[in-house]
C-alpha cells in the first residue's frame, strides 16, 4: 500500500529528483550507527547536569539550599541564576524569560538551576535533594480565567472584515457555542539534550539536538556574554523535532554551557523523559467562543470568533503561533463578514511553543466544527456544506487577511477524493448499518486542508548553502537546515546531484554547523526544502556554471552547450568523466566550491493589522476518515482513511508519503488519545508515556491509502514541489469530525459538544449531550 | 557485599563484567560501559521500546529468544544469557540482517531514534516466527510491535517491513555454538552457587531461593523488574542486595493438573498468557493489550501478582477465574484465593521470609461464560482506567457460579462480592444485569486521576455489565476490541 513508485513522474525520472530514494541515513539508522548528541564520544572530564525544578505553580523564590546535594557522591557544583555571566534573561524576541528562575517561579517544572556531577544518575539524584524555599502565590491555571483576568503574554489581536454583527443578524440561521481543544506533547523519541565544550581562548563548541542551531548559538553567546563568533553549534540529526526543538533546545544548551562555564569542564545535559515533559512547552491548548450566521445552503454569512491560546508562563513563539491560528481560521473557506479576536493568555504552566502546524490546526478545527454543526442543523451532508463554503477561484477568493488565494485546487481535489473514497455510497451504507447496530455507531467525514507556506515573519524566509567539490570529484553539501527525520538532507542531495549531473551517491551532506552557514532560520514552517533546497541548488549551479565556462573555453563553445549528466560532462568536442573535469579544473585554478543564497519572493505583511501576503503559496489536501464509537464506553477506533494530498511535483515520493502518513497519525493522536492533564496544583500529571498515550501500531487502520495530487506548484519553487511537513497533520481533523458524525448518529442530536481530544471519556460525555 | 561477575555472550564472544552495582541497568551498561550507543533511551520506563534488545536462553536444546526493554532491565539479570543489540545483527562485511534491510526498503525509519528498538523487535519476530516457518501477518506485526513507539512514520512502513522480512535471504544465528558457550557459563554459575554475600542473588533452585529469602529478608525481591526497574530509573532507588527469582528452575514451569494449572511465579507474562489463552481463547486480545511485548517477555505473572498494583490487569482476571496463590517459605507453604492476598494499597500478606510460588488457575468448566474488559485511553500498551472480568455459569437460565474481578476501582485489585451476590442463584435477565451493575456502583468508589474521572469509571463499570449481558445474548460486533470492518460492512 502507498507504494511511492506510483508517484514517480516520468518527466523527472531521469535524475535523482522525483525518485523515492531511501533516507540518506537509513542504513545507519537500522544498524545503530547513526550518531545523536548523546552518542558522541565524551571528552575526558565530561560532567553531567540535571535540572532543579520548581514544585510550585507560582511563588516567590526565597531561598535555594543545595548543602545536602553538594555533599553527595560525585557532585561537583550547583549552577543558579547568579552564575550567569551575561544577560539573565534569555535572548528571545519577547525577552521575558529568565534563563534560570530568580526571585519568582512561574510554573511547576520551571528550572531554578542545575546540579553538576560526575555521572548522570548522581546529578539527577542530587537535583532532587536541593531544597527550594518558595512562598506560594495565586496561580492562573485555566485559560478562560486568564481571559477574564486579562492575563496575557502579548496584547490581543483583532482581524475584522465587513460587518459580522449584521451578517449574523440578517442570516436566516444562527449558531453559537464554545469549544475546548487540548494541547499536545511532542514526544520526540530522543529527549532534549545539549553538550557544551569549552575550547581555547573563550570559544565554545555546542552539540545540540536543535531545529535552530543559529538560535542556540545566539542564546548561548548572550548568556555567556561572548560574541556569537565564539560559539559554534553542531547538529548532525535529531531524533525527532516536530517544533519541540525549535526554541526549547536552546534552554538545554544554555544550561549546559553555563554549567561548563562555571566548572571549566565539558558538560552534557540530557533530560530524563519525565523532566522533559515537565520542563518544555507543548502545542498550545485553545478555547473558543463562536457565533455564526448562515443561509439555507449552510454558507457562512457572518462569523464572530474568539480564540484564546493558552501560552503558558512566557511568550516564547506564542505570538506567531496565535497569528497563524488567526490566518488559518478560514481553513479552505470564504468566511464572509468576520471578526476574529485572538487572546494570548498567560497561565502558570509550561511555556507552549511550536508544534507541527504552529497554530494552524487550532485555527482550522473550530471552523470545521462549525461547518459540521451547520450541516447537521440543516440536515445536510457536511461535505456539501463544506463545498458550499470553499474559496472560489475567480470570486470569493480573498482571505480575511486580504490575501488573494491564487492557487486553489480544492474543488477538483475534493471531487476526486469523494469519488475515490466512494464517500456517498459509504455514507448511505453507514446510516443503514447504524440504524441496526445497538452499541457501535460508525461515522465518516471528509475535511480539506489549505495551509499557508512561508514563515509569517517575512525575514525568516532566507537560506544559505555551501557546495564543495573535492579534487576526487566527490561533493559535500552543507546548508542551514537541520535533519529531524523529515528527509531534508536526502532531498538536498537529490537536488544537488541533479544540478551537477551526478549519481545521488556522489553527494554527501554534513552536520548542520553554524561555522559553515551562518544566521540560518529554524528548520520549521515546513520550509526546509523550499529554502535550503533552493540555496543548495544555487550553490551547485554556480559551481556547474564555472565548470561549464572552463569547458567552453577549452572546447570553444558556449557554456550552455556543456551538458552535465550521468557523471559525465559533454561539450560539442569531447566527453569526459566528472572526475577528470574536476581534476583538470583544479589544476587550472577554477574555484570548485560555492555558496548559494535564496530568499522567498512576493511575500509581505503588516504585523500590526495582520494583512498582506504572508504566504508564498498554499499546500492543499483532503482526507476521508471512517470511525466507530462504542456508545457504552466512548471507546473509538479509526477504521479507514483515504488521503489525497498536494505536494506539487514530489522531489521524493517516499519521503513525502512518509510525512503525510506520519503527520496524519500524529494529528490523530492529538485529537484522540493524547491528553494532557494538569492537577489543580498545576502539576502536569501526564508526564511520561505511561500516562500520555501517542498512537501505537494498533491504532493505524489497515485501510490507510495515500494518493498525491499530480500538478506541480504553480509558484516557482524548487523542483515544482510543495512543502509537506505540516499540512498533512491537519488532515486528521477528519478523524474528529467523523467521531462527531458518529456521536450525532448515536444521540440523534444535531449539536455535538465534543471537546478534543476525543478520549473515550469525552466521547461518552458527548453522547449524553 | 560482594559483586559477582556478569557473564553473557554477545557477537559470539564471552563478555565478563565485574563490579556492576545491583541496580545498574542493562542500558547503562551498554551505553556507558560498553560504548554500545546504538541502543537508545527513549523514556527509561519500558513504554517506548527504543532500548529494545534481544536475549536468548537455552530451552530444551534450542535457544529461546525474547525482545526486552534494556532500560528497566537490571544488568545482572542477563547473566548466563546471549544478548543481541542493534549493532550485532549486520554481517562483518556490513550486510544488513533481514530485519534491517526490510526496514530500509520499506522507508521504515525517519528520525531513526526508535529504529534500533523496532529492528530488535523485528529480529525477535524473525527468530521466533520467520525461522520457524511461520509467516508474519499484519495482525501479528501490530501485536508484537505494540511496545515500540514511533512518532514519525505512522507505522505503516514498519508494519510493511515486518511482513517483508521473510522474503529476504535467510540469516541464521549459530545456535549450537552459542548453546555450548552458555552451557559453560551456566555450569560455572551452578558450581559457584548464589553466594550469600553477593549484592545480586540469583538462585537456581527453589530450596536455595527459600533459604536466601529467609536469610536476607531485606533484599529487594525482583521477578522481571518491569516495575522495580522504574523505582531505579525514576525514583533513583539503590539496593544493597537484590534477590532475583527468575532463574529458579521450579518456578519457571507451567504445570498441568486435572482441575487447574499451576503457573510458576517466574513464568513470563508471555508464557503465562499463552497457557491461559490456550484454555480460554477469548482472552487472547485481552492479553495482547497487556503492556507491550518486551514487557510481557520480561515481566512475570508472579511479579505482577506480588506487586499488586490496583491497576494491574492480571489480577481482576485471575480473581474472576477463581485463582489461588501459593506462598512458600522454609517453614512450608500456604494457599489462598488471590483476592485475600491483598491487605491494602500495594500491601499483601507475605511474611518477610515468604515468596509467591505458584498461581493456581482452575480449568474452564462446561458452560462457563467469561469476558475480560479493559478500558484505556489507547488500545495497546496502556494501563487500564477500568478493568472488569466476569465469569459466569448458568444452569437452566439461573446463575450458578459467578465471580467478578475489578481493577482501577479501589486501592487493591478487588472481587465484586456484592455484585456477585446480587446475581448468584438468580435468573439471568436484563434486570438481573442491571441489579449487578447497580451493586458494582455501590461497592466501589473509584478515584479521579489522569486516566479517567471517578464518574466515568463508575458509569463504565456499569455499562460493561451491560456489554456482558448483551454478549451472553449472542450480540456480536459490540466490542471495538474485536471489531473488524470487513465483517460488518453491508455488501
Amino acid at each position: 500500500m502507498n507504494a511511492p513508485e506510483k508517484f514517480v513522474a516520468t518527466a523527472a525520472a531521469q535524475g535523482a529528483v522525483g525518485q523515492p530514494r531511501i533516507h540518506e541515513s537509513a542504513r545507519a539508522h537500522v544498524a545503530g550507527a547513526a550518531t545523536y548528541v548523546d552518542d558522541v564520544p565524551e571528552v575526558k572530564g565530561t560532567l553531567h547536569a540535571a535540572p532543579i525544578l520548581s514544585k510550585v505553580a507560582r511563588g516567590r523564590l526565597l531561598g535555594v539550599d543545595a548543602a545536602e546535594a553538594l555533599k553527595m557522591d560525585g557532585v561537583k557544583d550547583v549552577v543558579l541564576a547568579r552564575d550567569i555571566p551575561g544577560d539573565p534573561i534569555l535572548a528571545t524576541f519577547a525577552h521575558d524569560e529568565p534563563v534560570l528562575a530568580r526571585d519568582t517561579v512561574e510554573f511547576v517544572g520551571q528550572v531554578v538551576g542545575v546540579v553538576v556531577a560526575e555521572t548522570v544518575m548522581q546529578a539527577r539524584r542530587a537535583a532532587r535533594k536541593v531544597k527550594l524555599e518558595i512562598e506560594p502565590l495565586p496561580a492562573i491555571l485555566d485559560v478562560r480565567e486568564a481571559v477574564k483576568q486579562q492575563s496575557f503574554v502579548l496584547p490581543p489581536v483583532t482581524v475584522r472584515r465587513g460587518e459580522p454583527e449584521q451578517g449574523i443578524a440578517r442570516a436566516p440561521h444562527r449558531l453559537a457555542g464554545s469549544l475546548e481543544v487540548g494541547g499536545q506533547e511532542h514526544f520526540y523519541l530522543e529527549g532534549q539534550v545539549g553538550y557544551a565544550l569549552p575550547l581555547e581562548q573563550g570559544q565554545w563548541w555546542i552539540y545540540s539536538s536543535t531545529q535552530h542551531p543559529g538560535e542556540v548559538q545566539h542564546w548561548v553567546a548572550h548568556a555567556l556574554h561572548v560574541p556569537a563568533s565564539a560559539v559554534r553549534v553542531d547538529c548532525r540529526r535529531m531524533g525527532g523535532g516536530f517544533g519541540g526543538k525549535e526554541t526549547q533546545a536552546g534552554h538545554i544548551a544554555v544550561w549546559a554551557a553555563l554549567a561548563a562555564n562555571k566548572t571549566k569542564r565539558p558538560v552534557k545535559l540530557r533530560l530524563d523523559r519525565d523532566d522533559d515533559f515537565l520542563v518544555t512547552g507543548k502545542r498550545h491548548p485553545f478555547a473558543y467562543d463562536y457565533e455564526v450566521g448562515f443561509d439555507d445552503a449552510g454558507r457562512i454569512l457572518g462569523l464572530k470568533l474568539m480564540l484564546a491560546a493558552n501560552c503558558g508562563w512566557s511568550a516564547d513563539l506564542s505570538g506567531p503561533v496565535a497569528d497563524r491560528a488567526v490566518f488559518h481560521a478560514d481553513n479552505a473557506y470564504f468566511l464572509g463578514d468576520v471578526e476574529i479576536v485572538s487572546y494570548r493568555c498567560r497561565t502558570n504552566i509550561q511555556s507552549h511553543t511550536a508544534f507541527r502546524g504552529f497554530g494552524g490546526p487550532q485555527g482550522m478545527i473550530v471552523t470545521e466544527a462549525l461547518l459540521g454543526d451547520i450541516a447537521r442543523a440543516l440536515g445536510k451532508d457536511p461535505l456539501d456544506v463544506r463545498k458550499a463554503n470553499l474559496y472560489g477561484v475567480e470570486e470569493r477568493n480573498v482571505t480575511h487577511y486580504q490575501m488573494t488565494v491564487e492557487d486553489n485546487i480544492l474543488h477538483p481535489l475534493l471531487a476526486r477524493l469523494e469519488q475515490d473514497a466512494d464517500y456517498r455510497r459509504r455514507r448511505a451504507e453507514i446510516a443503514q448499518w447504524n440504524a441496526a447496530s445497538p452499541v457501535i455507531k460508525r461515522g465518516i467525514a471528509i475535511t480539506p486542508v489549505k495551509f499557508g507556506i512561508s514563515f509569517t515573519a517575512t525575514f525568516f524566509n532566507q537560506a544559505g548553502a555551501l557546495g564543495h567539490v573535492y579534487t576526487d570529484g566527490s561533493v559535500q553539501v552543507n546548508h542551514g537546515g537541520t535533519e529531524m527525520g523529515q528527509g531534508l538532507h536526502t532531498k538536498v542531495c537529490q537536488i544537488v546531484a541533479d544540478e551537477l549531473g551526478l549519481p545521488f551517491e556522489r553527494v554527501r551532506i554534513t552536520s548542520t554547523d553554524t561555522g559553515k552557514v551562518p544566521n540560518a532560520s529554524a528548520t520549521a514552517a515546513s520550509s526546509g526544502t523550499d529554502l535550503n533546497g533552493r540555496a543548495a541548488q544555487f550553490a551547485a549551479r554556480q559551481i556547474r556554471q564555472r565548470l561549464a565556462e572552463y569547458v567552453a573555453g577549452k572546447q570553444g563553445c558556449r557554456p550552455e552547450q556543456v551538458i552535465f549528466a550521468h557523471g559525465q560532462v559533454s561539450g560539442p568536442e569531447a566527453v569526459m568523466s566528472w572526475e577528470q573535469l574536476v581534476d583538470d579544473a583544479w589544476h587550472s585554478r577554477v574555484q570548485l566550491w560555492s555558496d548559494g543564497f535564496y530568499r522567498t519572493p512576493k511575500i509581505h505583511y503588516d504585523k500590526n493589522t495582520l494583512t498582506g501576503r504572508p504566504f508564498y503559496y498554499f499546500a492543499y489536501g483532503a482526507a476521508c476518515t471512517e470511525v466507530a464509537i462504542d456508545t457504552l464506553t466512548g471507546e473509538n477506533r479509526v477504521l479507514k482513511v483515504d488521503i489525497l494530498h498536494d505536494v506539487g511535483h514530489s522531489i521524493n515520493p517516499a519521503l513525502d508519503i512518509g510525512q503525510i502518513e506520519g503527520g496524519f497519525i500524529q494529528g490523530m493522536g492529538w485529537l484522540t488519545t493524547e491528553q494532557l492533564v494538569w492537577t489543580d496544583k498545576g502539576l502536569l500529571a501526564t508526564h511520561a508515556p505511561s500516562t500520555y498515550k501517542i498512537p501505537a501500531t494498533g491504532d493505524v487502520p489497515e485501510h490507510f491509502r495515500i494518493a498525491l495530487w499530480p500538478e506541480p506548484n504553480r509558484e516557482d519553487n524548487v523542483g515544482g514541489s510543495k512543502a509537506v511537513g505540516e499540512p498533512p497533520f491537519m488532515l486528521a481533523i477528519s478523524v474528529w469530525e467523523a467521531l462527531r458524525d458518529a456521536v450525532a448518529a448515536a444521540s440523534g442530536q444535531a449539536r455535538v459538544a465534543l471537546d478534543a481530544p476525543a478520549t473515550a471519556e469525552n466521547v461518552l460525555k458527548a453522547l449524553k449531550g | 557485599m560482594e559483586s559477582r561477575t556478569i557473564r553473557f555472550i554477545r557477537r559470539g564472544e564471552l563478555v565478563s563484567l565485574t563490579n556492576v552495582p545491583p541496580e545498574r541497568t542493562l542500558l547503562e551498561v551498554l551505553r556507558e560501559d560498553l560504548n554500545a550507543t546504538g541502543t537508545k533511551e527513549g523514556c527509561g520506563e519500558g513504554d517506548c521500546g527504543a532500548c529494545t534488545v534481544v536475549l536468548a536462553e537455552p530451552d530444551r536444546g534450542r535457544l529461546k529468544y525474547r525482545a526486552i526493554n534494556a532500560c528497566i532491565r537490571l544488568a545482572h539479570s542477563i547473566d548466563g544469557m546471549a544478548l543481541w543489540t542493534v549493532q550485532d545483527l549486520a554481517g562483518d562485511d556490513g550486510t544488513l540482517h533481514p530485519a534491517q534491510e526490510a526496514m530500509v526498503q520499506a522507508h521504515g525509519s525517519q528520525c531513526g531514534f526508535c529504529t534500533p528498538g523496532f529492528v530488535m523487535s523485528l529480529f525477535g519476530m524473525y527468530q521466533n516466527h520467520v525461522l520457524q516457518g511461520e509467516g508474519i501477518t499484519r495482525e501479528l506485526a501490530q501485536e508484537e510491535l505494540s511496545g515500540n513507539l514511533c512518532r514519525c512514520t505512522g507505522y505503516r512502513p514498519i508494519l510493511d517491513a515486518a511482513q517483508a522480512m521473510a522474503a529476504l535471504p535467510r540469516v541464521e544465528q549459530d545456535e549450537q555454538a552459542i548453546l555450548r558457550q552458555l552451557e559453560e557459563i551456566n555450569a560455572r554459575r551452578a558450581l559457584a552457587g548464589a553466594g550469600d554475600m553477593n549484592s545480586y542473588l540469583a538462585p537456581l533452585s527453589l530450596p536455595e531461593l527459600l533459604r536466601l529469602r529467609a536469610a536476607h529478608p531485606q533484599a529487594q525481591v525482583v521477578a522481571g523488574c518491569t516495575d522495580v526497574g522504574l523505582w531505579v530509573t525514576k525514583l533513583h532507588q539503590r539496593f544493597n542486595q537484590v534477590l532475583d527469582v527468575t532463574q529458579v528452575a521450579e518456578l519457571r514451569r507451567v504445570e498441568p493438573y486435572e482441575h487447574h494449572i499451576a503457573i510458576g511465579a517466574a513464568v513470563t507474562l508471555t508464557a503465562a498468557f499463552e497457557a491461559l489463552a490456550g484454555q480460554r481463547p477469548q482472552l487472547k486480545t485481552f492479553f495482547a493489550r497487556f503492556a507491550g511485548l518486551p514487557v510481557r517477555n520480561a515481566g512475570t505473572l508472579g511479579g505482577n501478582v506480588a506487586n499488586g498494583s490496583p491497576i494491574g490487569d492480571s489480577m481482576p482476571l485471575l480473581i474472576a477465574l477463581g485463582a489461588h496463590v501459593v506462598l512458600l517459605s522454609v517453614r512450608g507453604h500456604r494457599e489462598m484465593p488471590l483476592e485475600q492476598f491483598y491487605t491494602g494499597y500495594r500491601q499483601n500478606v507475605l511474611a518477610p521470609d515468604e515468596i509467591v510460588g505458584w498461581i493456581k488457575v482452575p480449568r474452564p468448566v462446561e458452560g462457563e461464560f467469561l469476558r475480560a474488559y479493559k478500558i484505556s485511553k489507547r488500545y495497546d500498551d496502556d494501563i487500564s482506567a477500568v478493568c472488569l472480568a466476569i465469569r459466569m455459569r448458568l444452569a437452566d437460565g439461573v446463575v450458578q457460579d459467578i465471580s467478578i474481578g475489578a481493577g482501577g476501582v479501589a486501592a487493591t485489585p478487588a472481587r465484586a462480592l456484592q455484585a456477585e451476590e446480587a446475581l448468584r442463584g438468580q435468573p439471568w435477565t436484563e434486570q438481573a444485569a442491571q441489579r449487578a451493575a447497580a451493586a458494582l456502583g455501590s461497592e466501589f468508589h473509584p478515584i479521579s486521576d489522569m486516566r479517567a474521572s471517578a464518574g466515568y469509571r463508575a458509569e463504565v463499570l456499569a455499562n460493561l455489565v451491560r456489554r456482558f449481558w448483551l454478549e451472553t445474548q449472542g450480540q456480536a460486533h459490540i466490542n471495538l476490541e474485536s471489531f473488524r470492518l470487513a465483517e460488518v460492512t453491508l455488501p
